[in-house]
């Protein structure tokens, strides 16, 4: 069989509208739906492949399997309320999107943060961080290995380490996930005593156990095959698609909001992103490998620079209408696991207690609208390596 | 007594019901019990326990797994083909417990007598095609057709390196039959050691195998990640369940086969016997697992190129290099 149909360079772009017809009237082709119940599409996502054999011909991907229209919702609850919503759009990364809205409220509200809680939130995003890109490296043992062989074993180390950053936040805010930390004006909950003492252990153990990962499947001949030259993003289409976060540096865009346009505690400190230039599978894992690593050397940073002092600047939130924005609208953006989150707010709905709109731009998004470029050419095994490599979550890009 | 055993044993027919049914007995056994091994030892890689509920150390999570396996609904798509759809898994048993038939766990202990022991067993497993593809085939459903038709490419692809290593050991015994191979390998000259190509040709046996029986990084066909699980993604209960059984026959086959052919059977120092096999066989029998549960699997194109670029020529070399030592005079006793 000859493949006529080539994955994408810089210099022989694939046509992402391609009329099948035209293709070839002679291939037998196959359409094939992966998802939206498939076990590795990462959630709810559906793509329809259209294989001549197992190569892919054309990718078309249909997000909206998990849309809850959060934004819809944030225009009917009160300002206070909106973060518990929030925290389930990124399940992967929640502490940093609680956040990301409360931060457009701050700017709006004109509250002053104290230091203390621009600390502690960026300690806590390095921490989640960690956390979401173990998940992201499991998640991509499973692609590349299946559900009952090396990737498992890989995932199941991943998820381990996890579990650590789990306890840390439990402790912190007595939950181990959807924390609702974070309030207009400041945080809910201070360091508890001996917290550093279950932190830095943490840590440690995490990095260790990272160059193990990193000896068990990067210095891994058939992962190497399988990662090496695979689902390669050139630096153009990256752009052009708007990719951020890990995903855009390993196609050699060399931006991060936290070195660019820091927010929270990151002007204070050196933030160095991972950035690499193949933009292929095996330099999104190993920037994410990178980006762990930072986030530790940061974390320890924040941890042992953390101010004393107040950790709200607003009293205790005594109800859900505290929070009161007459008019304005602001952009703010931030770095999550995944890329850019950005938060645009129209402040003014419901009497100024509700956003009149809350627009969100879900990084994972941009990144799955990368699939009908870099997906034809490949083979289908393939398909799953990059699609894995992107490390979407639906719940963020549906919302 | 013993003679009437003696005369049953010299009988093929009543030879083939009586070790035949022990034998039987004995894969099956360990077709479920390899179910039980193989969570206990993945558990252990993975920093988990196993199973550690049902009975002492989990032991009877195999009876509790196949209770559950009986009692599901056997569910047979309305656009499959009823007749295929049931036979692929049955005959999948069948064949690799066929195959089976001839290997010797002690001196003289195979249920079938022949002098061509080893085309017996690479006839059978060669067979092992066809049910997974009618399976494929049967289920109507294009996930289960990809899987079945990558099993196909992949079997038959890795049969020629596959009865090629294995012809290493018959050049240098002079004989198919197992009992001469073994015997050939006396005094501790196994034949992985006991030449210059033996050691290769084991590798090469052990990963084509590990292909035949669709194990990572081979397991292509089955690649739940993005086929789910091939061929049997539309089987439910006893029916689904034996598809497992005879992956797990076949890979414990394989390292029965690899044994009596490289590492020299029930031979060993000190007395020889069925010990000396079980303990080689289970060896081997872990490192599949081993592999398994450490490595990531392949691409279906990778998977063709290792095999046509590497492990045939090579294969083809080690032919002839055993060719050339045996006449020089150094190996064969035949």
């Amino acid at each position: 069989m000859s493949l006529s149909i080539q994955p994408y360079s810089a210099e022989q772009p694939v046509n992402p509208y391609l009329d099948v017809d035209l293709y070839d009237p002679d291939a037998d082709l196959m359409v094939l739906n992966l998802g939206p119940q498939h076990p590795s599409t990462h959630g709810v996502f559906r793509v329809k492949l259209i294989l001549d054999g197992e190569v892919i011909v054309k990718a078309i991907g249909y997000p909206g399997y998990l849309h809850r229209g959060v934004e819809k919702l944030c225009e009917k609850l009160n300002y206070s309320n909106i973060k518990a919503i929030i925290d389930k759009n990124d399940y992967i990364s929640p502490m940093i999107n609680e956040q990301a809205v409360n931060m457009a409220f701050e700017k709006l509200a004109g509250v002053e943060v104290p230091r203390r809680a621009l600390w502690l939130r960026s300690l806590l995003a390095e921490f989640q961080r960690i956390a979401s890109h173990l998940i992201a490296l499991g998640t991509f043992g499973l692609d590349v290995g299946g559900a009952l062989g090396g990737g498992a074993s890989a995932f199941m180390y991943c998820f381990r380490d996890r579990e650590m950053i789990l306890d840390v936040f439990e402790e912190l805010s007595g939950c181990r996930f959807h924390y609702n930390t974070h309030c207009v004006g400041g945080n809910r909950h201070d360091v508890p005593a001996g917290w550093d003492r279950m932190v830095l252990p943490a840590l440690e153990v995490i990095e260790a156990r990272l160059d193990e990962l990193v000896d068990m499947m990067v210095n891994n001949q058939v992962f190497v095959d399988r990662t090496q030259g695979v689902g390669v993003i050139p630096k153009n289409l990256a752009l052009g698609l708007g990719l951020t976060g890990p995903n855009g540096r390993a196609s050699g865009i060399d931006c991060d909001l936290r070195r660019d346009a820091p927010y929270n505690a990151y002007g204070e400190v050196e933030v160095r992103p991972a950035v690499r230039s193949a933009g292929d599978c095996q330099a999104r894992f190993l920037c994410r490998v990178d980006e762990i690593r930072e986030s530790a050397r940061l974390a320890r940073l924040f941890l042992a620079g953390l101010p004393e002092g107040p950790i709200s600047g607003t009293k205790p939130n005594k109800g859900p209408t505290s929070v009161k924005i007459k008019e304005g609208r602001c952009y703010v953006g931030l770095s999550t696991p995944r890329g850019e989150l950005g938060t645009y707010l129209i402040a003014g709905g419901n009497k100024g207690l509700s956003p009149y709109r809350l627009k969100i731009r879900p990084p994972s998004l941009h990144h799955l609208a990368s699939i009908p470029y870099i997906l034809p050419g490949n083979n289908l095994s393939d398909a799953i390596a990059i699609l894995g490599s992107l490390d979407p979550v639906m719940g963020e890009a549906d919302r | 007594m013993t003679d009437i055993m003696d005369q049953l044993l010299n009988h093929p027919l009543g030879r083939g019901v009586l070790l035949g049914g022990v034998l039987v007995g004995l894969m099956m056994g360990v077709g479920a019990f390899s179910t039980y091994l193989e969570r206990k030892f993945a558990g252990r890689i993975q920093n988990r326990l196993g199973p550690t509920i049902v009975g002492p150390f989990g032991l009877f999570q195999v009876i509790a797994d196949g209770i559950k396996m009986l009692r599901k609904e056997i569910i047979i798509p309305r656009a499959a083909d009823p007749v295929l759809f049931l036979l692929a898994p049955i005959v999948a048993v069948t064949l690799t417990l066929a195959s089976a038939a001839v290997i010797p766990f002690a001196e003289g202990m195979e249920p079938v007598v022949t002098s061509v022991g080893l085309l017996w067993l690479l006839a059978f497993s060669g067979l092992l095609v066809f049910p997974v593809w009618w399976a494929g085939w049967a289920s109507n459903n294009k996930y289960a057709l990809f899987g079945s038709m990558r099993a196909v490419a992949q079997g038959v692809s890795y049969e020629i390196p596959l009865v090629m290593a294995a012809l290493v050991p018959v050049i240098l015994a002079g004989s198919l039959d197992f009992g001469a191979i073994v015997a050939a390998q006396k005094g501790g000259a196994w034949f992985i050691w006991s030449n210059p190509v033996g050691a290769i040709a084991f590798i090469i046996f052990f990963l084509a195998s590990l292909a035949e029986a669709n194990r990572i990084p081979f397991d292509i066909p089955e690649a739940e990640s993005e086929l789910i699980a091939g061929p049997s993604v539309e089987y439910t209960g006893i029916l689904w369940g034996m598809f497992p059984l005879a992956e797990y026959i076949h890979t414990f086959i394989a390292s029965a086969v690899a044994s009596l052919m490289f590492f020299g059977g029930w031979l060993g120092p000190g007395p020889d016997g069925l010990h000396w096999m079980a303990l080689k066989t289970g060896a081997l029998y872990l490192a599949v697992y081993w592999l398994r549960w450490s490595l990531v699997r392949f691409r279906s194109d990778q998977l063709m190129r290792f095999c046509w670029h590497w492990l045939v020529p090579i294969s083809l070399a080690l032919i002839v290099i055993a060719t050339l030592w045996v006449h020089a005079g150094f190996g064969g006793s035949a």
